[in-house]
């Protein structure tokens, strides 16, 4: 089901954790909600779900306002960081639970609610574990008892609050993939919290990034990463080198084949694997000097030190493939030629 | 041991432990055990058994079981009340809970035998009211067990209360629970084990104690009439067969009920998943 948020805004106390946001999520998308901490993207999750109030603005979900109603009457699933299983109920019971609070006229018969409750526990592959309690399992796990547990009740939408932020790094990597399955299969719509920018890159279909309280842009991960609206995003997503340019880098310029636009302003941010390294014997020109360099799997992550016009030293960092590397033959204290394959332009 | 612990100071300290209660718990009441061997069965039997301790014993336990129910349940909407909200005068309210611990229980007894009686502020409206008499009954054996027994209740639910995430509560809301339902089948469980320690505490103090009581209770043999105070009466008669015997039956019942009321709270325990 599709979620429209219409100007939106949220104070504590003096502090906007948000401001006028206008957010549409198409139904059957997975979107990550993207930013740093105390950037309110959790706050606007929770705004959704019916967690918090919000101050001002619509919540209206698949063409329904739900501004006024609460949380329990959203029909929503939420999962929460860290878990949130009820710890003196049984992981069936855990499941069971959203059923089972159901008004009597809509209660399912005893069977329908075990066989729905093992059918979830075999989607999130953990039906092995039905008579275990929460503290008998590890964090992987529970989130993904938290996950059928908030499924059982099909929910229109399903919200996610970092979801993976309390897990150990490859249990996080597992999981990622999972839950991008788990979508494939389920279409259910879905909002997820994130602050790592690899995680929603690599889980949702929309990615959407928020800075003080405000989004900065949307749109999908290739447009967000290859097309980034401000600097804030060229920053935030994937790594980037910096260049403030001024007329005494006209020199630089040329040699890297960056012609300024000057409208587009005089801040060039450029990726690491735009910028192509050449092997110079000619120290007068040459702008940069390779400092050192690790491996990345298929790539090599090269430091190198431009020598700024004023005599200062500013790092740029490049990345290209192994062998490609290995042909430039370069060593630790060689002069090189930056050639510069493209940039983003901001003010 | 056979297993390394990897915590030092097994020894030390375990060694400590039965010290103290050696010293403090176990030499004082084997000596009430040893003094109540001077005693045949046949005399024992019929102190027990004699009417009016029988009543005490009944005055004395029903009056603790009544008020430890009150104050487990007073005393777990005082602590809802002290985590759950913040307002004027919380620090103030915090310190008037542990009064009564502080306060010597006789004191406590005269005020509430003061305000309770028929010519007293409270008593005089009950009466009026309900043509209830509290004072010198053994309503008010309960109300004054009650006053002294709630902080133990507010104390030890209290920090689990405090240590609840709330976070389960909006899950459970999320999945489309009423509040009540949340507090019936998320908050109430996890809560009890630590309710049901208020209440053993409460029952046993309720159990045992003495000053706030006399003076409230009216002492009329075989209405309102504690064991505490039998022993006291049988003392002061220099029968100390008869008090000793008293006291050992208190002991032994009140030993049991406590010992009963934990294998409940390991029950509870485990099947809530907290072992």
């Amino acid at each position: 089901m599709s979620i429209l948020l219409s100007d939106i805004s949220k104070n504590f106390g003096n502090f906007a954790a948000l401001n006028h946001i206008n957010l549409e999520v198409p139904e059957g998308e997975l979107v990550a909600l993207l930013g740093p901490s105390g950037c309110g993207k959790t706050t606007l999750l929770r705004i959704i779900a019916g967690l918090e109030h919000t101050d001002k603005g619509r919540v209206i979900i698949n063409g329904q306002d739900k501004t006024d109603q609460t949380v329990s009457q959203r029909g929503i699933g939420f999962v929460f960081q860290h878990y949130a299983l009820f710890r003196h109920m049984t992981v069936f019971e855990n499941v069971a639970f959203g059923l089972r609070v159901k008004p009597r006229r809509d209660r399912p018969s005893n069977d329908f609610i075990t066989k729905k409750v093992h059918s979830l526990l075999d989607l999130v592959q953990l039906d092995w574990l039905h008579n275990r309690y929460p503290d008998q399992l590890s964090g992987g796990q529970r989130q993904r008892i938290a996950l059928a547990r908030a499924l059982a009740v099909e929910p229109s939408v399903l919200l996610l609050d970092e979801p993976f932020g309390a897990l150990d790094a490859s249990v996080r990597k597992d999981l990622r993939q999972w839950l991008r399955n788990l979508h494939h299969e389920l279409h259910v719509t879905s909002i997820f919290v994130t602050h790592d920018q690899e995680e929603a890159m690599e889980v949702a279909s929309q990615v959407v990034v928020l800075n003080h309280g405000q989004i900065e842009q949307q749109g999908s991960p290739t447009d967000i990463y290859d097309h980034p609206a401000n600097a804030f995003v060229s920053k935030f997503i994937g790594q980037t080198n910096i260049f403030d340019l001024d007329e005494h880098d006209n020199d630089w310029l040329q040699t890297a084949g960056l012609l300024q636009p000057s409208q587009q302003g005089k801040i060039a941010h450029v990726r690491p694997h735009d910028i192509i390294i050449e092997k110079t014997d000619n120290h007068h020109t040459a702008p940069a000097t390779l400092k050192d360099w690790q491996h990345l799997g298929a790539l090599i992550r090269i430091e190198l030190v431009k020598n700024e016009s004023n005599g200062s030293d500013a790092p740029v960092f490049a990345e290209m493939p192994n062998e490609q590397f290995k042909q430039l033959e370069l060593a630790k204290g060689d002069k090189v030629k930056l050639k510069v394959r493209q940039a983003h332009w901001f003010h | 041991m056979s297993r390394k612990s990897v915590m030092p100071g097994f020894g030390p300290t375990i060694g400590f432990t039965l010290l103290y209660l050696g010293l403090v718990v176990l030499i004082p009441l084997s000596t009430l055990v040893f003094e109540s061997f001077k005693l045949s069965w046949d005399d024992y039997v019929h102190i027990i058994t004699s009417k009016r301790v029988l009543s005490s014993f009944r005055v004395s336990f029903i009056a603790a079981l009544i008020a430890a129910s009150v104050a487990s349940i007073f005393g777990f909407i005082t602590a809802w009340v002290l985590v759950r909200y913040s307002f004027f005068g919380k620090n103030i309210f915090h310190a008037l809970i542990d009064l009564p611990f502080a306060l010597p229980t006789a004191v406590a007894g005269i005020v509430l035998a003061t305000i309770f009686q028929p010519s007293g502020f409270l008593g005089k409206l009950l009466s009026d009211l309900f043509g209830l008499q509290v004072a010198f009954k053994p309503i008010g054996i309960v109300i004054a067990l009650i006053f002294i027994s709630i902080p133990f209740v507010v104390r030890t639910v209290e920090p689990v209360l405090l240590e609840f995430e709330t976070s389960m509560e909006e899950a459970g809301s999320s999945l489309g629970a009423t509040r009540l339902q949340i507090f019936t089948k998320i908050i109430f469980p996890n809560i009890f084990p630590a309710l049901l320690t208020g209440f053993a505490l409460a029952f046993a103090r309720g159990v045992g104690e003495y000053g706030s009581v006399i003076f409230i209770a009216g002492n009329i043999p075989y209405v309102s009439e504690i064991v505490p105070l039998l022993i006291v009466i049988k003392l002061e008669q220099y029968d100390i067969e008869g008090a000793t015997a008293i006291a050992l039956t208190m002991l032994v019942i009140s030993f049991f009920l406590l010992f009963l009321i934990n294998l409940l709270q390991l029950w509870v325990r485990k099947r809530s998943g907290q072992l």
